[in-house]
């Protein structure tokens, strides 16, 4: 469980980070908090034949409010964002915060950062689910400058995003703020990645759901939303909303990846029982 | 024997929840094991290993290997000269096999050695290991202990059917008879999935030839210096005083390195061939999938019971995949004579008939795992009695007090013709019971919220432990353990320095053994240094296995110290010029009963070391003792219970509280006690809801990390309130029976006891471990029975 052998470099801006990878092409890999990346070098699954040190470039560890919109730069750490509680700036979108709760465990999350975890894209990562929830922009820096991918655009397959090998993730915006949100998520272990979970967030207008969004991660190669299951709670009155059919809904929906016999049927399952649950403890977050 | 004398032995330190000695290095990390020996020229190994499970070797290139940069060699089975190890044991049943220390000819599981890299550094190692090209042509991989490829050569050519072992040590000729007439007969099937211990420290070796002393030095990670001096030295045609095997800290055992590797062997053999130093540290991908394994066992099991709930007889049929080799020096006979032997426990079962079969398959040999078939059979055994329970309408509890040995019948003889010593097996029960009444569960029990059920499990065991030589006699294995031998020697400061063949893998040895010793001699712990793990220092010992250590090895130590004693008060006696008799040691002084006349310990010591000239011409020099233990092995025993809750939306389980009651004798070190029960229940917990080291049909390993081998966390384990009971043995010195193990063993059967009382009301039934939260989800989903239908 050695690597095989790579070079390493260390940019400290963005330009630098790009000029490495231009002169260094297609085998050369970015990394940052390296949760994920170095493990699957370690395994010899990754082979990089040279590293880009960005965790020292210092603009891309920042969060910060815009109008609706949150900013935060792609080197945020998990932890930092999971501490990040302050109503002026992240109003809206508190339930990064307790997403954030949700990764590994307090030491993967100090090194962890957001945009490591954007474009690693695993279909159960909290940052994954939320960027389909809240509607994220992510701007690239590349050889062609800085271009914008939304959410929906972003992630393309099982661990496979539209950033290009030589773009480098900069920030991530999100635009679309509700005031209720709840995450329910199901592994066999604390810390574990999930084997199904689920976000769902809405505002409430005139005691009636609106803006209502459910993300189902870890069940299909990417995050997905919920549409039916959305549609079906949008306008819904505070008192008679329909969380069963909502549930059924969304588990009706899904495809679920199947790796043994029976997994499907049972990831399915979780998604019905995990809706249910994070519907209510959005419910929940409302009357507190 | 305990004799009016050791009753009398003042307890000043055994007894005390001292903290362990060990503690502050482990703590801190600075303790020193294997990996960590500095040595400034070491070469480093990777091995070369079988991608497939099981196949015919046909070419190993590797002279591409050679040509990298940093690899100094690459050594197949035939550059070593073709060394194995043979585990075997001198019964008809068993057939032995050997385990070739690099694949010769065959390779029988993936990830089975093949060749060994050696170069100046780990990482060439490995890019050395991808350029060796080993042409291999597949057969079907023996998975299960149903796969049956009669068209192709089998694992083993000794062993045509693949069964290595096949005992029927128990037989019966009225036990048919007694189940048929028996009111009711349980009738069941039981299996429990393949494990890993997981230790923190994998195994690891660093071995060097030392010109100076004609001898091969091997830094081991291992629970059994003494014997893996012997393999070492059988293997590469040395004698034993060639092999020195030195063991530093060890991070966890748990039998896993209860056992010679073959990495182990290979690292000496290089080291000897190559006449450099070279070392190994097993990586987790290594340790988890291409060392040793346990636990894939299957009992088909018939228990007959009178309507009152009374075990008549009982058959067992049992299987264990014992994988691909015979470990050395146990064998894969372990597991099956464990279970036959055991099965009863604390049950009084009139008639008994068992075959027990090990049945290899392409798959890491199994090895000793803390509590070898004992959570199985107890699992078994408590799941025949919540079975019969419900089936007659019987309490849970009241069916097994009915069938528990009594205090009355002790020392009681089953017809495993195994005598019982005295243990507190109706009282822990009893007072198990209690408990849960005491705190509430059967109301917790039925606060379960909308959508989740709970249960609570019972369940009631002995530990078999410290197996001395009479014992192991009957194994019919051609080293047979059992004793230790234990030495003292009082330096001129009158500190003690203790040796001992056991050798510790992580548990409290230092402090432990010092409390007994300092008891003896009258003199503080801290005073009292042990040394183990080296077998040019040490008595040969049989090593930390099977709650063996403070059992024996610290009843050796007790025995050296009574002498040692008596050596102290000789030499005081004159000083004072009073009988040794009159002479007591306490607090660091000897002092004479009747006068108070004292003199201190630290002053004996000096005037024997310096100043001999002041005392009698004699035989003996110095402070010196030895002592032997050789106990023919005993049972401690406990009764566990645990209320858990299962959440029906995700099939998830949860251990919500845990009970314990335990006996083990005396108590030496009460925060070592608890410390070995709470570490047991978790391994327990792990191989009952999380841990299983599964394998595709074509035998390749789906747990190759943490991720996948999910060893339970801090946060899975339920709260554990310890109560003990004292039921001191007869047979040692020390009245201390052995423990390490009964965590383990029972924590399967309660936690399965436990989901199936919650699950009765759902008309299901368990009978497996592990079980993950999608069976669950599968038994939940079934329609549910009435009791009309």
């Amino acid at each position: 469980m050695k690597p095989a052998s790579f070079e390493y470099h260390r940019a400290t801006t963005v330009s630098e980070a790009l000029t490495f990878v231009n002169e260094l092409g297609e085998d050369a890999k970015f990394i940052a908090g390296g949760q994920s990346l170095v493990p699957m070098m370690n395994f010899r699954l990754a082979r990089p034949t040279a590293l880009i040190d960005i965790m020292h470039i210092p603009k891309l560890n920042s969060i910060y409010r815009d109008g609706d919109s949150l900013i935060v730069g792609a080197l945020t750490r998990h932890r930092t964002l999971e501490l990040t509680t302050d109503a002026s700036v992240v109003e809206g979108f508190a339930l990064l915060s307790s997403a954030a709760r949700w990764i590994g465990h307090t030491p993967i999350r100090t090194r962890g950062t957001i945009g490591g975890s954007l474009v690693h894209a695993d279909a159960s990562a909290e940052w994954c689910m939320m960027a389909r929830l809240f509607d994220a922009q992510m701007t690239l820096e590349g050889p062609r400058g800085r271009r914008t991918v939304s959410s929906g655009d972003w992630f393309q397959g099982m661990f496979s995003t539209a950033a290009d090998f030589n773009e480098l993730l900069v920030e991530i915006q999100f635009i679309s703020p509700r005031r209720y949100g709840a995450l329910a998520e199901f592994a066999r272990r604390h810390g574990d990645f999930a084997l199904a979970a689920v976000a769902v967030a809405f505002d409430v207008v005139d005691d009636r759901l609106c803006n209502v969004g459910i993300v189902i991660g870890g069940v299909e190669g990417i995050p997905v939303r919920a549409s039916e299951a959305e549609t079906l709670l949008e306008g819904a009155s505070l008192g008679a909303v329909d969380v069963e059919g909502a549930a059924r809904s969304a588990a009706a929906g899904v495809e679920p990846m199947e790796s043994e016999p029976g997994e499907a049927a049972y990831r399915r399952h979780l998604v019905d029982t995990l809706t249910r649950r994070a519907i209510h403890d959005a419910l929940a977050t409302r009357v507190q | 024997m305990a004799t009016a004398s050791s009753a009398r032995q003042s307890q000043q330190w055994v007894g005390q929840p001292l903290q362990r000695r060990e503690d502050s290095r482990f703590l801190r990390g600075t303790g020193r094991y294997t990996d960590d020996v500095p040595h400034a020229f070491a070469l480093h190994v990777a091995f070369v290993r079988s991608p497939i499970a099981f196949g015919v070797i046909r070419s190993i290139e590797v002279t591409r290997a050679l040509e990298i940069p940093g690899v100094v060699a690459v050594l197949t089975s035939a550059d070593l000269g073709h060394p194995s190890l043979t585990g075997f044991l001198d019964r008809d049943e068993f057939v032995t096999t050997s385990m070739p220390i690099l694949a010769h000819e065959r390779v029988r599981f993936v990830g089975e050695p093949i060749a060994i890299v050696v170069a100046t550094d780990r990482y060439i190692a490995e890019d050395a290991v991808e350029a060796v090209a080993c042409e291999i042509d597949e057969l079907t991989a023996i998975v299960t202990m149903d796969d049956q490829v009669p068209s192709q050569i089998p694992i083993h050519d000794a062993a045509p059917d693949g069964v290595l072992v096949d005992l029927r040590m128990f037989t019966d000729d009225e036990l048919e008879g007694v189940l048929a007439a028996s009111p009711l007969v349980v009738d069941e099937t039981f299996r429990s999935g393949r494990l890993q211990a997981a230790p923190m420290e994998g195994r690891g070796a660093l071995a060097e030839w030392i010109d100076r002393d004609d001898q091969l030095v091997v830094t081991v990670s291992t629970q059994l210096p003494h014997q893996v001096r012997t393999g070492i030295a059988q293997a590469l045609g040395l004698v034993e005083r060639q092999v020195r095997v030195i063991v530093p800290d060890v991070g966890g055992g748990f039998g896993f390195k209860a056992v010679l590797g073959r990495e182990e062997v290979a690292v000496a053999a290089a080291a000897r061939i190559l006449g450099r130093p070279v070392r190994w540290a097993e990586d987790r991908l290594e340790s988890l999938t291409a060392s040793f394994q346990g636990r894939e066992q299957e009992y088909t099991v018939r228990a007959g019971f009178t309507e009152d709930g009374v075990l008549t007889g009982l058959a067992a049929d049992i299987r264990c995949n014992v994988g691909a080799y015979s470990a050395f020096p146990f064998t894969c006979g372990l597991e099956p004579i464990m279970a036959a032997t055991e099965f009863l426990g604390v049950y009084k079962v009139p008639r008994y008939a068992s075959r027990s079969r090990g049945i290899a398959s392409n798959k890491p040999p199994s090895n000793a795992y803390r509590g070898v078939s004992r959570p199985q059979i107890v699992m078994v055994m408590e799941g025949l009695m919540d079975r019969a329970a419900d089936r007659l309408g019987i309490d849970r509890v009241e069916i097994r007090r009915r069938n528990t040995i009594r205090p009355e019948d002790f020392p009681y003889t089953g017809p495993n013709g195994i005598t019982y010593e005295p243990g507190s097996y109706l009282e822990a029960l009893e007072l198990c019971a209690a408990q849960v009444q005491q705190l509430g569960w059967w109301q917790r029990r039925e606060e379960a919220a909308p959508g989740f059920i709970r249960g609570i499990g019972i369940a009631n065991f002995s530990e078999r432990n410290a197996y001395g030589t009479a014992t192991m006699g009957l194994r019919r294995m051609p080293m047979t353990p059992g004793f230790e031998v234990a030495h003292l020697t009082m330096d001129a400061s009158g500190d003690v320095t203790l040796t001992s063949g056991t050798c510790s893998a992580g548990q409290g040895h230092e402090t432990t053994f010092a409390q007994i010793v300092a008891d003896r001699l009258g003199i503080a712990p801290d005073r009292i240094k042990l040394r183990q793990g080296d077998t040019d220092l040490t008595s040969f010992g049989w090593g930390t296995f099977a709650g063996r250590s403070l059992v024996i090895g610290g009843g050796a130590a007790a025995v050296a110290a009574r002498k040692l004693a008596t050596q102290l008060k000789e030499v005081a006696a004159y000083l004072l010029s009073v009988s040794a008799d009159d002479i007591e040691l306490s607090n660091g002084n000897a002092t004479v009963r009747v006068s108070g006349e004292s003199m201190s310990i630290d002053d004996i010591a000096k005037t024997v070391h310096f100043r001999s000239h002041l005392l009698p011409a004699r035989e003996e020099y110095l402070l010196e003792s030895h002592g032997s233990a050789d106990p023919s092995g005993m049972f401690s025993n406990g009764c566990h219970a645990a209320l858990v809750e299962i959440d029906a939306g995700t099939g998830a389980v949860c251990v919500l509280d845990y009970l314990v009651v335990e006996d083990c004798g005396v108590i030496v070190n009460p925060l070592v006690v608890d410390g070995q029960v709470r570490g047991g229940i978790a391994q327990g917990i792990g191989s009952t809801l999380y841990e299983e080291a599964e394998y595709s049909s074509d035998g390749q390993p789906l747990a190759g990390s943490f991720m996948s081998y999910l060893v339970p966390t801090a946060a899975e384990m339920p709260p554990i309130a310890i109560h003990h009971l004292e039921t001191p043995c007869y047979q040692t010195e020390t009245g201390v029976k052995g423990m390490g193990e009964a965590g383990t063993i029972g924590a399967p059967a309660v936690i399965l006891s436990a989901l199936n009382d919650a699950l009765r009301s759902r008309g299901a039934w368990l009978e497996h471990v592990p079980v993950t939260p999608a069976d669950m989800q599968q038994l939940l989903a079934l329609p549910i029975e009435t009791e009309s239908s």
